[in-house]
């Protein structure tokens, strides 16, 4: 009781007097940037997963080359779910002028469950989006099925025993890309009229799936239930799963977010650190004196708890306010793009920005208040003596904790939160030590110097915790600073180019041996420049070194995935230019002996290491070659790309197609039709689509980022404020007193500057090695993007800091000036 | 005379204080013994650095003598710990010092009010208001420190000192910073509150002057105290 009535009275006071301005506005910060990025990433992730969802059609896809069992569907739609049931088959379709080969998807009308359906009126009509699948009786068709077979829209067309009539042009299937390498143009029906067609019988090649959609809760529970009763033929897919270009795009977008939420929270930690700090400094009389009043140890222990507690989670739940209404800000910003239902925020952002808040306020500033306690009451009579030092190891341990917990908990991916704490614990070890060398320097130098120097040094010298700490928040200041620019200027722009204007929209396949030099002139031919032509032979997987490949063998779905289908391979001289070795070494020429290179991410899945002897069955025999290279690859550059290449030596005699990427620009596309005839097994394909969807990620992820950014600005600010503030409180004497021995202003203002503007050299020097070194790590182990020092950065990072500390340092002290010196002294006293 | 009293609030027996400086060992207090009896007040002069504070500082129980112990209202001060000193004080010790030492935070009253709920006087805010109308600060009871002159300071601190009604009050140099008017003053107000209170006044000062108007007057010499006739 008596120490919440304390308690309370000192808060108020506090309040009123300034002291925990500072302290709140860092907490409230951290809180809010947390929440802000909390709320909002749950609906941005939500919307992601919604974006992954259109790709596939659904939520979840049950896919068998068998019927599916109806159980399926009943439990779905038990569970609130919609559905939509398809079979997707080849077949032949004949019009007027002959047959053609088309690949069949019979739908419900609830397809598609996620995504656009688009298709247009006539081969010139402009394309709107449908509502639902095709009614019975109707089939919609690709252009390029009606250029070949001279129809169109309201022409018959005879698929196996019955007619259907075109009702529409299909211009896009949202899961197209499921079907990445089907060759033939494709039809789209209605399911109820697949069983007039007797084209499907039980031994009939076919693929089932079941579409699933739905609330995130319900289909997560459906995805429980169904997961342990799949059998080895049916699989089933996720928004995850959608093609790796656009998952990629997700994780690094994700990334980005957590990157900034985690920034934000180490230097907004910085500024709770140097506040708290500011915050013991100037309790320390108070105590004293509340000591000899006869105020026990552990009842200012708990009033010191009490009141940072009461104080946290006041600040807390105004950063929560402050964050809430920040992500309704960006959800705005970017309402285009949350145009469709969003779920509303949930609460448990708001907790996690509490615990964030609470656990940064106690790690950072109860090791100074436990050493506030220490201080002797003898202090009230005796100025000389202060509060004794706390073991600095108990106090950076408990903050290093605190920011660990934080950062582990807050990245949710081990690797970033590894590689951030490693950058920031590396820049402030160098930051200290590099401080307390200067401060040594100084110490010697003083006796050497004269007036306002030698006292400036001296003052140096025999506060080195004083300058440590405010270099060190200065430095980390600069550092946010600096990295925003190296993320906001350098990696965004290198993500985006990831996805040039001019990027691969078409590829074309199953080009054969003999048409492609005909296919290079005829692009040529068309100005389309000559694409790389890649030779893909299909093979499966037989063993590793001895060991048999079963897909039983594996409990990942999609090694499960991969072990039981056909791997497009493909051999060459050189690698790819935007592949990138990331183990042993790619072969020197085309003559090298048989070996292969395998992308890092299916060989982690399928567990193969550099060496290892891999077995393919490859047109009726065994091929096999060791792995001397493992490549990362950019799936988001839609290039062609191979899970498994080799040396010429081992392929070139195996029978191949080629496939190529190209772009063609909008107004080109009757070039599709024209080759198509002139080439009819090649097969093109259009991913316009998901490139716009890749591109749309890309940009809204970085818009994103740098609106949370923005609280990382504030954050550097605000730490840097505190910096100078750390040291304003005892230069209050040391200027009065030099003002009363008759130092000029100017020449005191001129040595503050002098200081100022040194301290921000030296932190923008050692803030800009560790933005670069940060960035650098960053973009080639994290977010796989190459990175380019900016030389910029080096101006801006030591000489701005020089100036821009210089002029904030000079200005926040000059008040101190301008008081007279006789005031100044008394406030002291 | 070193006897044991009844009354005695204060007591210091063979006490000493030896510091490690820079320049070797320095004794600063040598077997030093000392009475004070309730009501009493003993003014300690001395030359500045001689060990008048370090000695108020030990008879507080704020400090831990090298040899010697010290007896603060009937309690021998070395058998308890830090927090049981703080114990002992509470609302039986009370101080002024130099500089004042309010805290800069808490307005007039609120300094007050600190020892008193310390102590967890019931009526704490009555006594508090009761204490600035004694020192003449009633009016300027909403008032920080800062808003106050060193000698309405001081008579705060004073009324902070008096409001637990302590047995003893340590006085570290109160008029120190104070012109010679306003010190005769606080003097004046001290004296008077101790009659009231019957509380021992221990003042430390190098003001002759000053020191005239207590019972009994000690100098510090050398580490060793001296009784002035």
């Amino acid at each position: 009781m008596k120490a919440w009535r304390i308690t309370l009275r000192l808060l108020r006071q506090d309040w009123r007097s300034g002291e925990l301005y500072l302290l709140s506005a860092a907490l409230v910060l951290t809180v809010a940037a947390i929440t802000a990025v909390g709320f909002f990433t749950d609906r941005v992730e939500a919307t992601m997963e919604r974006q992954g969802s259109a790709l596939i059609a659904a939520d979840l896809v049950l896919e068998s080359s068998h019927p599916l069992t109806q159980d399926f569907a009943q439990e779905a739609r038990a569970r609130g779910l919609d559905i939509a049931q398809l079979v997707e088959f080849r077949s032949v379709v004949v019009a007027a002028r002959g047959p053609q080969l088309v690949q069949i998807k019979a739908v419900d009308p609830s397809y598609p469950l996620r995504g656009e359906l688009r298709l247009s009126d006539g081969l010139e009509a402009p394309d709107r989006a449908a509502l639902s699948g095709p009614a019975a009786g109707e089939a919609w068709a690709e252009s390029r099925l009606l250029r070949l077979l001279a129809v169109d829209v309201g022409a018959e067309l005879g698929v196996g025993d019955t007619q259907l009539r075109i009702g529409a042009i299909l211009t896009k299937e949202p899961d197209q890309g499921r079907s990445f390498f089907n060759i033939a143009p494709r039809v789209l029906m209605n399911r109820t009229d697949l069983a007039a067609t007797k084209l499907i019988g039980p031994a009939s090649r076919a693929t089932y799936r079941l579409l699933v959609a739905g609330p995130a809760d319900a289909v997560s529970g459906f995805k429980a239930w169904v997961e342990p009763k799949l059998g080895v033929d049916v699989t089933l897919d996720d928004a995850a799963d959608a093609r790796p270009e656009f998952a990629s795009a997700i994780e690094r977008a994700s990334r980005f977010l957590h990157l900034a939420t985690l920034v934000t929270l180490l230097v907004a930690g910085a500024a709770i650190a140097l506040a708290s700090h500011r915050l013991v400094e100037r309790q320390i009389d108070a105590v004293a004196v509340m000591r000899c009043l006869g105020a026990a140890r552990h009842l200012l222990m708990q009033v010191f708890v009490l009141r940072l507690v009461v104080f946290g989670l006041l600040a807390s739940l105004l950063g929560c306010l402050l964050g809430w209404a920040g992500q309704q800000g960006l959800a705005l910003a970017l309402s285009d793009w949350f145009a469709k239902d969003l779920p509303p925020p949930s609460l448990a952002p708001a907790l996690v920005g509490m615990t964030t808040g609470m656990t940064a306020l106690l790690g950072f500033a109860v090791p100074p208040l436990f050493q506030l306690a220490q201080v002797p009451p003898l202090r009230a009579i005796r100025r000389d003596l202060g509060a004794p030092r706390a073991s600095a190891a108990v106090s950076l341990g408990a903050a290093a904790a605190a920011l660990a917990v934080l950062v582990f908990w807050q990245a949710n991916d081990a690797e970033l939160a590894w590689k951030l704490l490693a950058a920031v614990l590396g820049t402030l070890v160098t930051l200290i030590l590099t401080v307390l060398g200067l401060v040594r320097l100084a110490g010697g130098l003083a006796g050497r110097a004269r007036g306002v120097w030698r006292l400036g040094l001296a003052a140096l010298a025999r506060r080195p915790s004083t300058a440590v700490l405010q270099i060190t928040g200065l430095g980390i200041g600069i550092l946010a600073l600096l990295l925003l620019a190296v993320v906001r200027v350098d990696l965004l722009k290198s993500w985006q180019e990831t996805l040039p204007e001019g990027a691969p929209n078409y590829f074309l396949i199953n080009i054969q041996p003999q048409e492609v030099e005909p296919l290079k002139g005829f692009l040529r031919a068309s100005d389309i420049p000559a694409p790389v032509l890649y030779p893909m032979i299909r093979g499966r997987l037989l063993r590793i070194n001895a060991h048999s490949v079963e897909p039983s063998d594996y409990e990942d779905p999609r090694a499960e995935r991969l072990a039981s289908r056909e791997f497009n391979l493909s051999y060459a001289e050189d690698a790819q230019p935007d592949n990138r070795i990331v183990a042993g070494r790619w072969w020197t020429d085309a003559a090298a002996a048989p070996q292969l290179s395998v992308e890092q991410g299916i060989a982690e899945t399928l567990g193969i290491g550099l060496g290892d002897e891999l077995t393919f069955w490859v047109s009726g025999h065994e091929v096999s070659a060791p792995v001397t290279s493992l490549r990362e690859v950019q799936w988001d550059s839609f290039n062609v790309n191979f899970f498994v290449a080799s040396s010429p030596a081992l392929l070139k005699d195996e029978a191949a197609t080629y496939i190529t990427s190209f772009y063609l620009p909008p107004d080109r596309e009757p070039l599709i039709a024209e080759l198509t005839q002139r080439f009819p097994s090649v097969t093109s394909l259009d991913v316009d689509a998901i490139l716009a969807q890749v591109r749309a990620i890309i940009d809204r992820g970085v818009l994103a980022v740098e609106y949370v950014f923005l609280f990382t600005l504030v954050a550097g600010l605000l730490v840097m404020y505190a910096g100078i503030q750390a040291s304003l409180e005892q230069r209050r004497v040391e200027h009065g007193v030099l003002r009363t021995l008759g130092a000029r202003r100017r020449a005191l203002l001129g040595s503050l500057a002098v200081e100022f503007a040194g301290a921000g050299l030296l932190a923008g020097l050692l803030a800009t090695i560790f933005a670069q070194a940060t960035g650098y790590i960053l973009a080639e182990q994290l977010f796989e993007l190459e990175f380019s020092p900016n030389p910029a950065l080096w101006a801006v990072g030591v000489l701005g800091s020089a100036l821009l500390i210089g002029l904030a340092g000079t200005l926040a002290t000059y008040p101190l000036l301008i008081q007279p010196p006789l005031k100044t002294l008394r406030d002291e006293g | 005379m070193l006897e044991s009293s009844a009354q005695a609030v204060s007591r210091a027996i063979g006490l000493g204080k030896h510091v490690n400086g820079p320049a070797g060992g320095l004794t600063i207090l040598a077997s030093l013994s000392l009475e004070i009896e309730a009501g009493e007040a003993v003014a300690i002069l001395g030359a500045s650095g001689s060990g008048k504070s370090t000695l108020l500082g030990l008879l507080a129980g704020l400090d831990d003598p090298t040899s010697g112990e010290v007896w603060l209202c009937g309690t021998r001060v070395s058998d308890l710990d830090e927090d049981g000193r703080a114990e002992l004080r509470s609302g039986r010790v009370g101080f002024v010092f130099q500089n004042f030492q309010l805290l800069p935070t808490l307005t007039a009253r609120e300094n007050v009010l600190l020892p008193l709920e310390l102590t967890g006087a019931r009526d704490a805010a009555r006594r508090a208001d009761e204490a600035l109308e004694r020192v003449g600060l009633a009016a300027r009871a909403d008032h920080y420190p800062k808003q106050l002159s060193g000698g309405e300071q001081q008579r705060v601190a004073i009324a902070r000192a008096y409001a637990p009604r302590p047995s003893v009050l340590f006085a570290d140099e109160p008029t120190g910073n104070l012109d010679q008017a306003t010190g005769e003053h606080i003097i004046d107000l001290l004296l008077d509150l101790r009659e009231e209170a019957g509380a021992a006044l221990v003042l430390v000062t190098h003001d002759a002057q000053l020191a005239e108007r207590c019972d009994r007057r000690l100098v510090m010499n050398n580490g060793h105290l001296e009784s002035l006739a």
